[in-house]
């Protein structure tokens, strides 16, 4: 973990924000992330991020609960604990379909959740730096990151012709650490706000 | 080459079409003759059963669909919604033959229902109110009936704006709401006909005695699945003859969505029928099973067929159609379409034909033969509704939402 330096540009409409997000890839400046208040169509594909491969993890944890189900099952009927049920043999498969199949996808549901909460660090009791809050009401975010090599200035006087309405420049922490949001607490360094 | 308004039936195609209805003729003729004319009559009579209302309801399930996404004010589906409804002109010629066996099953009574014969069977007196003939041919005239009219609105209301544009938004609430209401009054008459009362009256009383809850929605979702199928082969086809400018992989997507969900419903129903009767093991529903699945003590005649078809209308889809890259690949969506309509058409068969003949599988070229001629039916008559109007509802407020569709 460690801090890093991001130029912040807030835009108030998706057209823009979409037109911008081309062009800073375009211009070969490190795009951190975009921040929006709702999920955007084709954003992703915009931004140039690969396809998520969390449903191939709920094929792999829906596979294991049905492993899970179908084994434990089995070796209580037949092995442990076999009983007499209305004749039927102890084998009894079909009834044990529908535990096997509501066990899968209790296992891929549940571990999705927690899949997706351990990618997006999300989990309580743990922080994360937010770069605006309004990204989760009204505005569009996108913030660029700094290398050694970029020029603050350049992309504040880019991010600015491309349409962002307030654009900022921040020191912040890249990862989570503990804390919590309810406590009163400074959400951004600004060093400065430039209204354009 | 830029893409044309209207679709220009390749030579090929009604070549095709026309070579297939053939087919189908010849093999009614041979049919008859060799079954049809002789001691059991039941053979030929049941195929014809099997492939009519197969056909007639994979074709009136893209009307449901037409409907269905009309009554969530759906919008993905209008770049190719034409091709729907083109599919579901189909439903007249196939309604008006799929009527005529059905009304000559009970009129000249070739040995399928034997319900026409109550008398002194308790069970079949008691259901007479129901399982009557004519019940049945009032039932089955009104249902084939109101599915061609209704339909018939629903076409034309789509059409009456293609040279019409609607002025302002207030014409166009109220355009949509029109469609919205007529839609509903077709999915009303298509539950209490497709998802209730026609499969127990066509299909499930062909076993009188036996009786299952779930029967009508099995069939619903066989025949809605092979539909999908069906309308995704059009929109392929289409879309490699350069028509439909409109519709791309995000709507391709859609469909095998559809297809792999509902080939999924289908096997939750196909279960669920059998878990049931397994679990209560009353004799007079397990019956029903008899013909059509081994146990460790005795093997039913269709037994093979059973779990073929369950093994090409489910595990094939589950496994194909689950990822997300197989459902936007043309040809995966294609050899899946083919293989979903074959397998429903397979269920079909085991659903008439091990209750009509139980002791032994008689399938063979004459079945494969009508099911052609059917085939080339429902081609020539989608081709000529495709040629008629414009392939792109052009006028229709939701078309934009189509275009811009992203999955």
């Amino acid at each position: 973990m460690a801090l890093k330096k991001f130029v912040v540009g807030c835009f108030d409409e998706e057209g823009a924000l979409f037109d911008a997000v081309k062009k800073v890839r375009k211009s070969g400046h490190k795009l951190h992330d975009v921040y929006t208040p709702f999920p955007i169509h084709g954003l992703d594909k915009a931004m140039g991020l690969r396809d998520t491969s969390i449903h191939t993890a709920g094929f792999i944890y829906g596979i294991c609960g049905t492993t899970t189900a179908l084994s434990f099952i089995t070796w209580v009927f037949t092995k442990d604990w076999p009983l007499n049920i209305g004749g039927k043999p102890h084998f009894a498969l079909p009834a044990w379909l529908p535990i096997m199949f509501e066990f899968t996808v209790l296992c891929a549901a549940v571990g999705m959740v927690i899949t997706f909460c351990y990618l997006c660090q999300l989990a309580p009791f743990v922080r994360k730096h937010h770069f605006h809050p309004r990204a989760t009401d009204d505005l569009f975010v996108m913030v660029i990151e700094c290398t050694p090599k970029s020029d603050e200035g350049e992309i504040k006087g880019f991010l600015g012709s491309l349409g962002a309405k307030e654009i900022n420049v921040q020191q912040a922490e890249t990862g989570w650490w503990l804390g919590r949001y309810d406590k009163e607490q400074k959400l951004y360094h600004e060093t400065e706000t430039v209204s354009a | 080459m830029a893409s044309k308004e209207f679709f220009e039936i390749p030579k090929r195609y009604r070549t095709w079409s026309y070579a297939l209805i053939g087919v189908g003729v010849l093999s009614l003729v041979i049919g008859y003759i060799l079954y049809g004319a002789g001691e059991h009559p039941a053979r030929f009579w049941a195929s014809l059963l099997q492939n009519s209302l197969y056909f007639l309801l994979i074709t009136n399930a893209a009307m449901f669909f037409i409907c269905a996404t009309t009554l969530a004010w759906g919008g993905w589906q209008m770049s190719f919604r034409r091709v729907t409804e083109a599919i579901s002109v189909a439903v007249i010629p196939l309604g008006i033959i799929a009527g005529i066996v059905l009304i000559a099953l009970v009129t000249v009574d070739p040995h399928i229902y034997h319900w026409l014969h109550p008398k002194g069977d308790k069970i079949l007196e008691g259901k007479s109110g129901f399982l009557n003939t004519k019940f049945f041919i009032i039932w089955t005239i009104l249902a084939i009936g109101l599915w061609i009219v209704l339909g018939y609105k629903m076409r034309q209301l789509s059409r009456s704006i293609d040279d019409s544009p609607l002025p302002d938004k207030e014409t166009s609430w109220k355009y949509m709401y029109k469609n919205t209401v007529w839609a509903a009054v077709f999915i009303v008459w298509f539950a209490l006909t497709v998802m209730s009362t026609v499969p127990w009256l066509w299909l499930m009383s062909i076993d009188a005695h036996w009786y299952s809850t779930m029967y009508s929605w099995y069939t619903f979702a066989s025949t809605f699945v092979a539909g999908v199928a069906l309308i995704a082969l059009f929109v392929i086809y289409l879309k490699n003859q350069n028509y439909l400018p409109y519709t791309n992989q995000e709507h391709l997507h859609d469909l095998g969505k559809f297809m792999f969900a509902f080939s999924i419903f289908w096997t939750y129903l196909w279960f669920s029928q059998y878990m049931l009767i397994w679990y209560a093991n009353i004799p007079e529903e397990t019956v029903y099973f008899k013909s059509r699945i081994a146990t460790s003590h005795y093997t039913g005649a269709y037994a093979g067929l059973y779990w073929f078809s369950f093994l090409i209308n489910f595990l094939a889809p589950f496994l194909v159609l689950m990822r997300a890259g197989s459902k936007r690949n043309y040809t995966t969506m294609a050899f899946m379409a083919i293989v979903i309509i074959f397998g429903h058409w397979l269920d079909f068969y085991q659903m008439i034909f091990a209750s009509v003949e139980k002791d032994h599988v008689t399938l063979n070229l004459f079945d494969f033969g009508v099911a052609v001629g059917f085939v080339g039916l429902i081609m020539l008559s989608t081709g000529r509704a495709l040629a008629k109007y414009p392939l792109i509802a052009k006028n229709h407020p939701l078309l934009k939402e189509s275009i811009i569709h992203h999955t």
